[in-house]
């Protein structure tokens, strides 16, 4: 039987040369500028964070009254002074470190929990997804500032309590975008081809929902790294987060508000990290989303 | 059709006989409900398939055609058990499909299989071409790499070189390959019967008539019976032995492809024949057979439900449902007035359409 | 081209032609590739002539027809070439001359007609506003309009329709108020992109019966595309038949429906599933249609074509004329 005579000729016009999901969209994130700059500015400062002890001219925790509030641009303060005399620079540099960890531990946590209630939810469908998603509401209804400082006050200040407040304060929105981003994939029709060939629902899940869900729901935790970095700071700044003299930005900021009226610009740096990171997350997510649109 | 060729699979799994349907299905019914009833409201109910009949023979095509809302895909869904039926009964060459002694679901869908209409959203875009073939032999036990030879030889055989396509994504393929993927994919569990839910329909037409053929090839191959899901009366009556002509989730008419369409018994089915545009330039359509749109299974008419539609309705037509019953050699139409509607008292424009040449 | 239309009215024959398109071409950026959609094409449309483009998908018929208009994205489509309809050069218009153009001169029908009205207005409040706005009429005249516009399209109880929102119309229903709206502003020309590709069959014939009604009735030029030959054949005067940006073959329906000339119009007609008999392969044309971003060198259908030789290959076959009307480009036909 010649099955393959048409088939063999349907081959002719061989389209883009074999490329891989991932590939593709690391290829088209690549060409991205906006995307390309963030990320490398990221790249920049996580390793600044990793290497700080290296990079840092100074000590974070140095101290020296005679040298407090010094200006940008002092010899021995690059970057001036704070209001106990300790570079800034090295302490923004040891600070990164601390930063990053808050900002983005509570959004790694709460994506592993919220999108597998969210999955969950959304893939069994009926009855149960209603219940789970009236519970996750009755959190999302609260303002996400407002239910960090709550959390983290009645759980007592410290550095792993304003982590857990924060994993608690975005599981909800995580997991309500996995339900929903589930919800819409269970109905389209490779699942049902997949229940029509006999796998049972959680080899659907694993082969056939996971990597069509996690993208998404992936993009927007990043999105939300931003937000975390904001609050994790405001919480450092309200004393609930990291306690002094720990290098954290938030904190910092706190520390030399007094400061200024002397020395505005020193003041304003941990801030302008925070804003910096925060851009730089949200466009790489922006970027990544329309990075991972298939469709050509 | 000639089933000499069928796989020894089949000879050993084929359990009546021949005379015995691959497929039977009584009183299939399926009702969505759109609003809930109680505080002062009615329940508005779809009616989607109400109360099907039908029988599927070893290696025949069947074709089922009707316009959105008559139930043909829904029928599909169901006989795939991907919708629960709230009644029928379903027998798979004489086990009873989900029952006591009957046949599982899952062992079912070992032997039915489906291919979609979407041909993009019917493949996982996560997965290449390869590993979606293989799925559903490693959901049914065979190893990995078995199931990799198995896509890789079911490639070649709908037509697609697997030495260029294996590692492909979904999105890298045309539509009339993704659609020869989904038949592969079919396929690889080694089904006896194939529902086809619309598959070349979304084709362009010359691609069309490559799926086509690859469909006549496969089937004279492995000696499958297809059940046939189209709006397209011209591929349905090319393909099909018989057809099933649905009209709001019901069966209108059933036959012979070739006597139902050269002398159809039902008013609609001959509506329907008479709406096709026509490939005479000189004989051109002059009046559309039938006004307004093909109603919502919703508030459905007393009586006949083709009623409100229907050029030689009468009184009668109101009062009761007509049964599907013989009008010729298996031929079965559910119309009052079937008689006059074979010996043509509504004009039919002909079908055979041939271009003057 | 010199062998285009003439029209099957002689005494129009001496009115220049509605619309004029020369060597059209599209191309579109995308950010790693550029897309080849249109590649010359010469079209002319006489008043009152019913002319469909017959293609695939990828054959750039609804590309051509968005030209028409103006409605591709700007900025990502390079157009070139001249378009001119009813005098007036299209691709030269200002924005201000744009919007009085569509709905006045020419306006269009799409495949998805709840694309063309807003879900939070009644159809009647629509067609009055569109009315109102086009003609500066009163808002009591617009409704006035808009009901005579709904009894043209023959909608049942139109007054009554006239207070529907989009969403309760079913899907013949609102292809027929999209007519009505598309009518609002008595266009001399109206595009039709497969406008009853998404209907029912039932349905389908009665929306071609009727834009061929109204199309006598108000002798409007029509441009219809679709990839259906049945429906190409119930609603023209002329088909041109068009393959990877390029028209292959345009002539009047009876020729090219009953002695098609193109290898390719002759594989569409063979490979139609009710021509050929029950247990007969059809006569499938091979392969795929090319990439638009890499065109093969000389006649597009040429690795698809039974016949093809080296001429095909060396050059874009030129025209070949068969009557006054019916050309086709093929080198295998005589010179």
């Amino acid at each position: 039987m010649s099955l393959t005579l048409d088939g063999a000729q349907a081959d002719a016009p061989v389209p883009a040369p074999v490329q891989g999901y991932w590939g593709a969209v690391f290829g088209r994130l690549r060409r991205d500028p906006v995307a390309l700059v963030s990320g490398i500015v990221l790249l920049m400062i996580l390793l600044a964070a990793l290497f700080a002890p290296w990079l840092a001219p100074a000590s974070p925790f140095q101290t020296s009254m005679l040298n407090r509030l010094q200006p940008i641009g002092s010899p021995g303060y690059p970057l001036g002074s704070d209001e106990l005399g300790r570079d800034v620079l090295s302490r923004l540099i040891h600070g990164a470190r601390l930063s990053l960890l808050i900002g983005v531990m509570p959004v790694i946590n709460a994506f592993v929990i919220g999108s597998a209630i969210g999955i969950v939810a959304g893939f069994v469908g009926g009855r149960t997804n209603s219940v789970i998603m009236r519970v996750i509401d009755v959190f999302y209804a609260f303002p996400a500032v407002l239910l960090a400082v709550a959390l983290a006050g009645a759980l007592g200040a410290g550095l792993v309590n304003s982590l857990l407040s924060l994993t608690i304060v975005f599981i909800p929105p995580i997991a309500r975008v996995a339900e929903s981003v589930t919800t819409q994939v269970r109905s389209v029709d490779y699942i049902e081809a997949a229940r029509a060939s006999g796998a049972r629902s959680l080899t659907i899940i694993r082969r056939h929902v996971l990597g069509n869900v996690l993208g998404p729901i992936f993009v927007y935790a990043t999105s939300l790294i931003s937000v975390s970095m904001i609050l994790a700071s405001g919480l450092s700044f309200l004393g609930l987060g990291a306690r002094p003299p720990m290098p954290e930005w938030g904190l910092m900021l706190n520390t030399m508000r007094d400061a200024i009226y002397v020395n505005p610009w020193v003041a304003v740096l941990p801030g302008m990290m925070i804003f910096t990171v925060s851009i730089c997350f949200n466009m790489l997510s922006d970027g990544l989303r329309s990075a991972m649109d298939v469709k050509l | 059709m000639n089933n000499s060729l069928s796989l020894s699979r089949h000879d050993a799994l084929d359990r009546g006989g021949k005379a015995q349907p691959l497929l039977r299905v009584r009183g299939l019914q399926k009702h969505f409900t759109i609003t809930r009833g109680g505080m002062g409201r009615q329940a508005k109910r779809v009616h989607a398939v109400d109360g099907v009949d039908f029988d599927v023979y070893k290696g025949e095509t069947l074709g089922i055609v009707g316009e959105s809302g008559c139930g043909k895909s829904t029928t599909a869904r169901l006989l795939m058990h991907l919708l629960a039926a709230d009644h029928g009964e379903m027998v798979f060459d004489g086990d009873p499909i989900g029952q006591r002694g009957g046949i599982s679901v899952r062992g079912m869908r070992r032997q039915v299989q489906m291919v979609f209409q979407n041909s993009y959203a019917s493949l996982n875009p996560r997965m290449s071409v390869e590993d979606s073939i293989a799925f559903g032999p490693q959901v049914h036990g065979v190893n990995r790499r078995e199931s990799r030879q198995r896509a890789r030889r079911l490639l070649d055989q709908v037509g697609l070189s697997s030495r260029l396509f294996a590692h492909r994504y979904p999105h890298e393929l045309s539509g009339g390959q993704r659609q020869r993927v989904n038949i592969a994919r079919a396929l690889a569990l080694e089904p006896r019967l194939l529902i086809l839910d619309e598959a070349v329909s979304a084709l362009d037409k010359s691609v069309e008539a490559q799926v086509l053929n690859l469909l006549m090839d496969l089937k004279q191959e492995y000696g499958l019976t297809y059940l046939f899901i189209s709006h397209d009366l011209n591929v349905v009556r090319y393909i099909s032995d018989r057809v099933m002509v649905m009209y709001l989730g019901k069966v209108a008419e059933m036959g012979e492809v070739e006597a139902l369409y050269r002398a159809p018994a039902h008013p609609y089915t001959r509506a329907l024949l008479s709406a096709m545009p026509s490939m005479n330039p000189d004989q051109r359509t002059q009046q559309a057979p039938l006004v307004g749109d093909p109603p919502n299974p919703i508030d459905l008419p007393p009586g006949c439900r083709f009623c409100p539609r229907c050029p030689m309705v009468e009184d009668a037509c109101r009062d009761a449902e007509p049964a599907l019953e013989a009008c010729g050699t298996a031929h079965q139409v559910a119309c009052r007035r079937a008689d006059e509607v074979m010996a043509g008292a509504v004009p039919v424009k002909r079908i055979s359409e041939e271009s003057p040449t | 081209m010199s062998l285009a239309a003439a029209t099957s009215d002689p005494a129009a024959a001496s009115q220049p032609p509605l619309v004029e398109i020369s060597d059209l071409t599209v191309h579109f950026r995308t950010p790693t590739r550029q897309v080849h959609a249109v590649n010359g094409v010469d079209l002319s449309l006489e008043r009152g002539e019913v002319l469909t483009i017959l293609g695939e998908s990828g054959s750039g018929k609804s590309v051509t027809l968005r030209t028409l208009m103006r409605l591709l994205p700007e900025r990502r489509s390079q157009i070139s070439g001249r378009v001119s309809v009813d005098g007036q050069d299209v691709l030269a218009m200002s924005q201000r001359q744009l919007t009085r153009f569509r709905g006045r001169t020419a306006s269009m029908i799409f495949q998805e007609p709840m694309l063309a009205f807003d879900p939070v207005y009644t159809i009647g409040e629509q067609i009055a506003e569109t009315v109102c706005r086009h003609e500066g009429v009163s808002r009591r005249e617009g409704l006035a309009r808009a009901l005579e516009l709904f009894e043209l399209v023959r909608i049942p109880s139109a007054q009554r329709r006239l207070a529907n929102y989009p969403h309760e119309l079913s899907g013949g229903m609102s292809q027929r108020a999209m007519i009505a709206l598309a009518l609002s502003c008595r266009p001399k020309l109206l595009l039709a992109d497969e406008p009853t590709t998404a209907l029912d069959a039932t349905v389908q014939i009665q929306i071609l019966l009727l834009l061929r009604d109204l199309q006598r009735e108000l002798g409007m030029s029509v441009i219809f595309v679709t990839h259906d030959m049945g429906v190409a054949n119930e609603i023209s005067d002329r088909i041109a038949v068009m393959y990877a940006g390029r028209i292959v073959e345009s002539g009047r329906v009876e020729e090219l429906i009953g002695a098609p000339q193109h290898p390719y119009t002759q594989g569409l007609m063979a490979s139609r599933a009710s021509g050929a008999q029950r247990g007969q392969r059809l006569e499938a044309i091979p392969g795929a249609p090319p990439d638009l971003a890499e065109l093969p060198q000389g006649c597009a259908f040429a690795p698809r074509c039974p016949q093809a030789s080296d001429e095909c290959l060396a050059a874009v076959p030129a025209a070949r004329g068969l009557s006054d009307i019916h050309w086709a480009a093929c080198c295998r036909l005589p010179a």
